[in-house]
């Protein structure tokens, strides 16, 4: 049965999570992430999970791993400040392959910034926050009901590569009320991560599977092994053989890259007549949308390519996309994060502009018209 | 040819502002099988300083879910009367408190001062009600959404026990709001 509800961002984070299976949370209130946990403190324990309010955002991100480590599927929500202090243990969960997922509901920045004001600042954040090589994988839903679909999605990607994943909301998307329309009897695609099949004693935690990623056992079922943030071999124990190592990091690295056609996604909108692009994501592509509609009214072929998944960077489609057409703007509530990887990617083959704002203020749809417009007699 | 209707309640923190529009929007999503978002702004303080929701209702899909050309301002303060009235399209509706917004502003658009505050704290018992009264009132000036959807809408979102004081607010605003309709 179909039911009609009008929720916000937030509660759809909620509840797409308890609808990927997740059955832990531990976070630390922050605005404009705190109806997340509100929710989930009151959900969470009737569907036989464990909420924790921790005391900080470290402590938090540390047992949302120990818990994943046991089974769980874990998640916390925080913003800006907050996922700040939770970059050093990203790194450890990529390094360690612990599946999770952390939103990250944009505010501005830096620093405490602007509370309760939307920004897409942390983009460069989600993706080299913590040290060292990494692929990371960051979902930008713009929708409420997007949400909801890409908080299991987020799971999903968490729990098949052993990675952790970054859902990326602002404020506006986190507070807007929108209908959505849910089905209670909908089949959902739902994926666990994969358990070892061998006896514990033949366990190798980190084994180089054809796959590139290893079963993962829980602990407490038996199998003794070994986490760490180091370098380590097969057998999960530290190693400085650079044999190992290379092999290890660029298998993290792999199990990523030769996945992206699963990985990336973006949605093409209204692009094929089009003789100027747009690329953005989140809730700036609301704007862009608004303002294409308005545009088109005019006369102006608009159209926009929607970043869906940010990172992996959707490499291929922009490359595609800017040698079709020449003009593109991108539009973001920062000051040319993502401008500057579609430059990368078009190779010089399209004309990049950029759209920004760091205000507070969502971009105004009038404001996106009247940039494209001034750039039609230039 | 879709349409796309866009109020702004405005005021300050804790006048319940929020609250209205989050009802104005589900009683149209829900009720009256209309598309709506209802989104705000407001500072970091719990209460006071400035607070505003926006609702927008469509028979369309809705991108954009802020307000870009009001079509009905309600203002509840004077400091959201003078910040606000200019985003109010030509032809559009401003109803302010009559006690609070004593500088009327001056534009392209239908006033309606109606003592909002002063009727929640006469007719209802307490100017908490305002911005149920409001509700009524707007629900009598314009006609966006059904009576019978706001009703189903501010039952279903009030506390318990509160529905019957709530619905009554709703009608001391419906009926102020017809009058004034009238008198136009």
């Amino acid at each position: 049965m179909n039911v009609i509800r009008v929720m916000t961002g937030n509660e759809a984070c909620a509840e797409g999570a308890l609808a990927a299976g997740l059955s832990f949370f531990a976070g630390y209130p922050i605005t404009p992430s705190s109806e997340i946990a509100e929710e989930l403190a009151e959900l969470l324990p009737c569907a036989e999970g464990v909420f924790i309010q921790m005391e900080d955002e470290l402590a938090s991100i540390g047992a949302v791993i120990g818990a994943s480590l046991t089974g769980a599927k874990a998640m916390t929500a925080t913003s800006g400040p907050g996922f700040s202090l939770m970059q050093e243990n990203i790194g450890y969960a990529i390094m360690a392959e612990v599946p999770c997922v952390i939103v990250n509901v944009m505010r501005g920045g830096p620093s405490t910034g602007l509370p309760t004001l939307p920004s897409q600042g942390d983009v460069m954040q989600a993706r080299w926050g913590t040290h060292g090589d990494h692929q990371i994988i960051a979902l930008a839903p713009y929708s409420v009901i997007e949400i909801f679909d890409l908080t299991i999605r987020a799971f999903n990607l968490a729990e098949k590569y052993r990675t952790p994943v970054i859902l990326l909301l602002d404020e506006i998307l986190a507070h807007v009320s929108e209908k959505v329309v849910l089905s209670d009897t909908a089949v959902r695609v739902i994926i666990d991560r994969i358990i070892p099949q061998e006896a514990p004693e033949a366990y190798l935690p980190y084994r180089y599977t054809q796959n590139l990623i290893p079963p993962m056992a829980p602990f407490g079922s038996g199998y003794r092994y070994h986490v760490t943030g180091l370098a380590h071999d097969e057998t999960g124990f530290p190693t400085n053989d650079p044999v190992e190592i290379e092999k290890l990091l660029f298998r993290l690295q792999d199990k990523i890259i030769r996945n992206r056609d699963d990985i990336v996604q973006v949605e093409e909108f209204l692009l094929e007549d089009a003789e100027i692009g747009i690329i953005s994501y989140g809730s700036s592509a609301r704007s862009c949308r608004h303002a294409i509609r308005q545009l088109r009214a005019q006369g102006v072929r608009v159209g926009m390519l929607r970043l869906i998944t940010i990172w992996p960077f959707a490499n291929v489609k922009v490359e595609k996309w800017t040698k079709n057409i020449g003009k593109w703007y991108v539009v973001e509530m920062n000051m040319g994060q993502i401008a500057r990887e579609v430059e990368a990617a078009a190779h010089g083959d399209a004309t990049i502009f950029g759209i920004r704002q760091i205000n507070g203020e969502p971009i105004n749809p009038e404001f996106i018209c009247q940039k494209i417009k001034d750039g039609l007699n230039v | 040819m879709s349409f796309r209707y866009e109020i702004r309640f405005s005021g300050e923190g804790g006048q319940g502002l929020v609250l209205a529009g989050k009802i104005f929007a589900e009683a149209a999503a829900i009720y009256d099988g209309l598309n709506a978002t209802q989104s705000q702004s407001y500072g970091p303080e719990a209460r006071g300083g400035s607070s505003r929701s926006e609702v927008i209702v469509s028979d369309d899909e809705i991108d954009y879910p802020k307000a870009v050309s009001i079509d009905l301002l309600l203002a509840l303060t004077q400091e959201a009367c003078d910040r606000y009235y200019a985003d109010v399209k030509e032809g559009g509706v401003v109803i302010v408190d009559a006690a609070a917004v004593q500088t009327i502003p001056e534009g392209n658009f239908k006033i309606f001062q109606v003592p909002i505050i002063e009727l929640a704290r006469q007719k209802v018992g307490k100017p908490l009600f305002a911005n149920i009264v409001a509700l009524g009132i707007i629900a009598g000036i314009v006609d966006v959404v059904t009576e019978d959807a706001l009703k189903s809408a501010i039952e279903a979102r009030v506390p318990k026990g509160t529905e019957e004081i709530n619905l009554q607010a709703f009608q001391v605003g419906l009926q102020e709001g017809k009058k004034y309709l009238t008198s136009f």
